[in-house]
């Protein structure tokens, strides 16, 4: 048996250029030393191989392959352009190649939101506590990375005892000038005491374009709050995208969220949620819908820190062509969390002989007083199923298509936004559409 | 023309053959009930009518309205008239009765060349065809046979039935597993569908269900044929003395 000795990542010259990028990244004196060590610590690990365990499924290597420069000037985009792609008609943050866009952005006083670099630019004491410390940047290289990289982003604070009446959409768009580039955004969202709100992410490209999306968003919810977020990425298919999510949720929140992946060659969506708090509530639903070459990983991780908490997931996923996914849930549940009740689902729909898909449950369970409960399966569309509809004059691609729909819709209800719902069913009927041929 | 003639229809599952040259007439306007011990072929005949794919019909022919029936699929048939009242109504998370049903309203109608309906005329005829099954609306918006209990998916297969306007009705062990309160439901039901222009068999174990449903033909299938044909007074012959002296007749007969 031969032995390949693994590359240093300081031999990867991707790991060079984001070097490069990094030591353009601006910022007040505090932000600059939570880059600096974030840059030491990505220069330290690298872009991970597949060696490593968190990454065996999911080959990463070509980023680290790939001398990444900073987004060039962006062509103008339209409002009317941006209007077409929205979900919702509240207020909007637009982000251009990862570089807030005030014209095309609407976010009115009274709903505190403004562009990340405003906010640190304002000296805003809620973003230095925040930011990076939330998702710390040792829990992913790629949020490592973001750290040390970021332009741009939207950052929200909805008041404690406020409710945000309309939610907040955040469009994160590539256009040409992303071409080789990384487009690297974050979002902060913070929910004082008592208050509520939704927030809507999505991730597009207007051009087709091979570029490296690294998006990080991270949410804090404070006690009693109700926070609901959904992330859509439908980034063209050359693009890679790496996205991290996390939540830290006081006592008795609620969180939310719903993620749909059916862009990008390959995704990876690392969703974390924090229960800091006794009655904490955390729903994490998504769907993935692949198709050709297409790889969509979701790697969720789930810590029940407080007893007498909850949380709930269910990940779906449609595979056509020689697509893969991985899915990976990780619940961990502290000695001092009894009580804890949490359920994690993942079920995939096979379309094709040649799509794959690994599934793994990952519950460390440490208390002994706990439901937890976990199941993944993964199939075909139901024969005895398909023959009740044909009987019944329902044959065909109908038949395929409705016994798809009815496979999805138990995640899609679960946006509570109507509207946003709505166009979330749009975009999949017809991303089903085109996997069905 | 008769609607459905079966000529010497022989099928296998598994290349086991399980009916053996099955011959029958049905009539417009006729009920005819298909009885028979457990494993006789009753169920395999049925699901051969409707199409399913894991029958293979080695030879012999069936016609509705004398257009081959074993050369369309299941759907086409569905189109062209033939219903089948599963004894095992499949589940179907995530569809509610209500688009399920429209969408096979519609399926049909598009393939006779009919417009489709929109919900809003089709609720007018849903509500018509739920007294049939003597339902209220509720039971549309929940999703097709899902946690129904054993007598509401049989009465789901009917309201199926009412709804879709088959001219060959094939009720597969509709009785089985119903209380005699579900089972008087089910039959009113299917009677209120008996019509000069449509036919309906019935598959049944026991002479139960024909106390409620009378045939005017009563059939006995034993070792994959057909053994012996009669008026409604068969049935209570069989009720009196059970199958033994007909499957005995059916071994003699395959010597």
């Amino acid at each position: 048996m031969t032995t390949v000795a693994p590359i240093a990542p300081t031999e990867q010259p991707g790991v060079a250029a984001f070097a490069a990028l990094a030591a353009h990244a601006e910022g007040p004196e505090w932000l600059m030393a939570r880059r600096a060590a974030a840059a030491a610590h990505f220069a330290e690990v690298g872009v991970p191989s597949s060696r490593n365990e968190e990454w065996r499924f999911t080959p990463v290597s070509g980023i680290a392959t790939t001398a990444w420069t900073a987004p060039g000037v962006s062509p103008a985009v339209s409002a009317e352009e941006v209007a077409a792609l929205r979900l919702s008609e509240g207020p909007l943050a637009v982000l251009i190649d990862g570089r807030f866009a005030p014209d095309l952005s609407a976010l009115p006083a009274e709903i505190g939101a403004k562009s990340l670099q405003a906010a640190i630019d304002s000296g805003d004491a809620v973003v230095r506590q925040y930011l990076g410390t939330v998702a710390p940047p040792e829990m992913t290289p790629f949020s490592a990375l973001s750290l040390a990289t970021f332009t741009d982003g939207v950052v929200l604070h909805i008041a404690a005892n406020t409710t945000l009446d309309a939610p907040l959409e955040i469009m994160h768009l590539t256009t040409s000038a992303a071409d080789g580039a990384l487009v690297a955004p974050r979002v902060l969202v913070t929910a004082g005491q008592n208050a509520r709100g939704a927030v809507v992410e999505q991730f597009v490209s207007l051009a087709d374009t091979l570029h490296f999306s690294n998006a990080v968003t991270e949410l804090v919810l404070g006690e009693e709050s109700w926070v609901e977020h959904i992330r859509v990425q439908r980034e063209g298919e050359r693009a890679w995208h790496i996205g991290f999510t996390h939540a830290d949720q006081a006592r008795a929140s609620h969180y939310r969220g719903f993620a749909l992946s059916l862009g990008a060659k390959l995704c990876r969506h690392n969703i974390h949620a924090r229960l800091g708090g006794e009655q904490v509530e955390t729903l994490m639903y998504g769907l993935y819908l692949t198709r050709n070459e297409q790889l969509a990983d979701t790697h969720s991780a789930i810590f029940h820190d407080q007893p007498n908490s909850n949380s709930w997931e269910v990940y779906k996923g449609v595979l056509a062509d020689k697509s893969r996914a991985v899915f990976n849930g990780k619940v961990f549940v502290q000695p001092i969390a009894q009580k804890t009740d949490a359920k994690q689902t993942n079920r995939n729909l096979l379309l094709s002989d040649t799509a794959r898909v690994d599934t793994k449950p990952q519950l460390e369970i440490f208390a002994d007083d706990v439901k937890c409960t976990h199941g993944a399966t993964v199939g075909r569309l139901n024969d005895e199923q398909r023959y009740y509809l044909q009987t019944r004059g329902i044959g065909g691609r109908t038949a395929q298509e409705l016994l798809i729909w009815a496979f999805a819709a138990e995640v899609l209800t679960e946006v509570t936004v109507s509207r946003i719902r709505a166009g979330i069913e749009t975009i999949v009927r017809v991303r089903l559409d085109e996997m069905l041929g | 023309m008769p609607l459905l003639q079966i000529t010497d229809l022989h099928a296998s599952a598994d290349e086991k053959e399980i009916l053996k040259g099955i011959s029958l007439t049905v009539n417009a306007g006729e009920v005819h009930a298909i009885m028979g011990p457990n494993g006789s072929g009753k169920s395999t005949l049925a699901q051969v009518l409707a199409g399913h794919p894991a029958y293979d019909v080695t030879s012999g022919t069936a016609t509705l309205e004398g257009e081959d029936l074993l050369d369309m699929e299941a759907e086409e048939r569905a189109w062209a008239g033939v219903f089948l009242a599963f004894q095992y109504p499949v589940e179907i998370p995530g569809v509610t009765n209500a688009y399920f049903l429209r969408m096979a309203f519609n399926e049909i109608r598009k393939a006779r060349g009919l417009d489709e309906l929109d919900p809003m005329d089709f609720l007018d005829i849903l509500e018509e065809k739920l007294r049939v099954v003597q339902w209220g609306p509720e039971i549309m918006e929940r999703a097709v046979n899902f946690g129904f209990s054993g007598g509401e998916k049989k009465r789901n297969e009917i309201l199926q039935m009412a709804v879709l306007e088959p001219k060959l009705a094939i009720l597969d062990e509709t009785d089985s597993g119903l209380d005699i309160d579900a089972l008087r439901i089910v039959s009113d039901g299917v009677n209120a569908l008996r019509r000069p222009d449509r036919a309906i068999i019935l598959v049944t174990h026991y002479q139960r269900l024909l106390d409620f449903i009378v045939p005017d033909f009563v059939h006995v299938l034993a070792g994959g044929k057909i053994v012996k044909s009669g008026g409604k007074e068969l049935a209570l012959e069989l009720e009196a003395k059970g199958y033994e002296w007909l499957t005995g007749v059916a071994e003699g007969a395959a010597v």
